[in-house]
């Protein structure tokens, strides 16, 4: 039972991941690829804040995120707007790029070292049948199901939220119904990058946090995101915590080494079997 | 059919030829010959993501399937060199049927995630089956290669084995280049959905680009794994994979002289710079962003926009 109790708390980190793989699919139609960076800066910021300027945790969560905001609203507004020949290999490659350049970035100023950031809650072990679950999971998973609570209304029901819909539906309708696409596109990168720097922020006191770790995390909320059903929110979810468990119960029987593995081939198998993903509601357009 | 771009191809050779009667470095020439390894996997991906749109970040794994079948089946069972790199060439084609088959059926870049986490499957995979890979220190005693008769037992000689490789191989390409083929391919690249309205099966040519594509990377690994004689896995992990798409992109999408440009400016600047590894992935990235954002043809496209008349691409 070990297993399940680990498996959820990565599986709800590669959940967040894979919403915020998601949101950005939903409303621009690209794979970012720079979205397991942002889960590495997330968790440097709180290291930086944290350890070396001595911030009280609200204080350095409230940085954090605003920086990580704004990482995300440079990230369209400067780059993506501007690429000359938008086509959608194009804007694929300039989120390669931008990848490959954050990851020099936290290499430069954080070094090569796994950062510790200090525990959020006071560590106690939580008794449960056939295993036990720290409080720094417990934080983890509560704040992943607040989160995708928080994020299902806002889609749901607020204004903005059926804004983010529509241009998912159609782009060119919405601006003629008066959405500012631009504006929800800039936005969405923003969500998704602050979602990023949540799970990298939440994770970082378990897993700590090394500059090369982005691309693993990005992977893996990417198999997430394939698995339940790419552009589907409560998909993406599921997926997560599905992949976690089934990483968990492998890492439980083989050696740890291939524990990684295991997230690949269950993506390459879902996209040879079921390629809309468990739960998606479109068919992934053939070609 | 246009014509064949002659003053490319005899520069090539003219580099090639001076470089190995004028230079008696040993250092040097190994350069050279990772220049025309570098170049010949990045003019593959060249045609895959310049010519055909398809993005593959996992081009790392080709190559190391064809070194890695070589180095086990001549290492640990003593075969056939020969025949190791065709079995290497097999397996590769197989692998990317079974990758390619499922994602380049689906509209959109699918292909790149799948290549990507197949590239950390075999990259883990190197690393953990180290009963036969040698595990992260990597596999030694791979024996020379030897051709009718010649062994290819010093760097002179297996310089000039690859320049012969290297030279055909740009042959091939520039007749590629003006084929029909390649305008098909670049017609898909266009428009998904006109080709198709013409009648080009574009899932299935994608594939074939891939699956040969595929090939050709693992026939040159298993090349480079004879060349150094020893394999590790550091050199078949994602920042090779990524290494090569940098200079494709960076060389020049969709030109035959971009993969060789390309591999020649990334291969060579790291030797130039001191300290470089610091500063790599900064200057590789941004490299990449200024080239996308402005420049999609790349530096080939600049240098065709003001030699238009030398450069035919």
């Amino acid at each position: 039972m070990q297993f399940l109790y680990s498996g959820i708390t990565s599986g709800s980190i590669y959940a967040l991941v894979a919403i915020g793989f998601n949101i950005i699919y939903n409303t621009t139609g690209l794979i970012n690829f720079a979205q397991g960076e942002f889960v590495v800066l997330g968790g440097m910021l709180m290291y930086t804040t944290l350890t070396m300027f001595g911030l009280n945790i609200f204080s350095a969560f409230l940085i954090t995120f605003i920086l990580m905001f704004l990482v995300g609203i440079l990230f369209e507004r400067v780059f993506l707007r501007y690429v000359r020949l938008k086509t959608e290999i194009n804007l694929i490659t300039v989120t390669i790029a931008l990848a490959i350049i954050l990851r020099g970035i936290a290499m430069m100023i954080w070094g090569r070292d796994s950062l510790a950031v200090p525990s959020y809650v006071e560590e106690k072990t939580v008794l449960l049948v056939g295993g036990s679950i720290t409080s720094q999971s417990l934080v983890v998973i509560v704040v992943c199901f607040f989160t995708a609570i928080v994020l299902s209304t806002f889609f749901k029901y607020t204004k903005y939220g059926k804004a983010f819909r529509a241009c998912h539906d159609d782009q060119v309708a919405s601006t003629i119904c008066g959405i500012d696409v631009n504006l929800i596109r800039m936005l969405s990168f923003a969500i998704a990058s602050f979602l990023g720097a949540l799970a990298g922020a939440i994770v970082a006191p378990i897993t700590f946090v090394t500059y090369t770790d982005g691309v693993m995390s990005g992977l893996k909320g990417f198999s997430a995101a394939i698995l339940g059903g790419l552009g589907s929110f409560w998909g993406g979810l599921f997926g997560g915590f599905l992949l976690g468990v089934i990483e968990g119960f492998f890492a439980f029987i083989l050696p740890s080494g291939f524990k990684d593995a295991f997230a690949f081939i269950i993506l390459l198998l879902i996209l040879f079997v079921k390629p809309s993903g468990l739960f998606g509601k479109k068919k992934a357009v053939r070609v | 059919m246009k014509k064949l771009n002659l003053f490319y191809l005899s520069f090539l050779a003219i580099v090639i030829v001076l470089f190995y009667i004028f230079v008696d470095n040993q250092f040097y020439k190994s350069i050279l010959i990772y220049i025309m390894i570098n170049a010949i996997n990045a003019s593959m991906l060249n045609i895959l993501f310049g010519y055909t749109g398809v993005i593959s970040l996992g081009q790392a794994a080709f190559y190391g399937i064809g070194a890695y079948t070589t180095g086990i089946l001549t290492v640990h069972f003593g075969c056939n060199p020969l025949l190791t790199i065709l079995i290497g060439i097999l397996i590769a084609s197989f692998v990317a049927f079974l990758v390619g088959y499922p994602t380049l059926k689906l509209h959109g870049h699918y292909l790149a995630m799948a290549t990507l986490g197949f590239g950390m499957i075999l990259y883990i995979f190197f690393n953990e089956f180290s009963n036969y890979t040698g595990g992260p220190s990597g596999l030694v005693g791979i024996p020379k290669l030897s051709l009718f008769g010649f062994g290819l037992d010093n760097e002179d000689k297996f310089y000039v084995f690859i320049s012969i490789y290297f030279f055909i191989f740009s042959i091939l390409l520039e007749l590629f280049d003006k084929s029909y083929m390649s305008y098909k391919l670049k017609f898909i690249k266009e428009s998904e959905f006109a080709s198709k309205s013409f009648g080009v099966n574009v899932s299935r040519v994608k594939l074939i680009v891939f699956v040969l594509v595929a090939a050709v990377t693992s026939l040159t690994g298993s090349i480079f794994a004879f060349y150094s004689g020893f394999i590790s896995p550091v050199s078949f992990n994602l920042k090779y994979s990524i290494d090569i798409f940098i200079m494709a992109t960076v060389g020049g999408l969709g030109s035959i002289v971009g993969g060789t440009l390309g591999a020649t400016m990334l291969t060579a600047f790291p030797e130039l710079i001191t300290n470089f590894e610091d500063y790599e992935m900064i200057i590789y990235g941004t490299l990449l962003l200024i080239i996308i954002m402005f420049f999609p043809q790349g530096i080939a496209g600049i240098f065709k926009k003001f030699w238009g008349r030398y450069v035919k691409s």
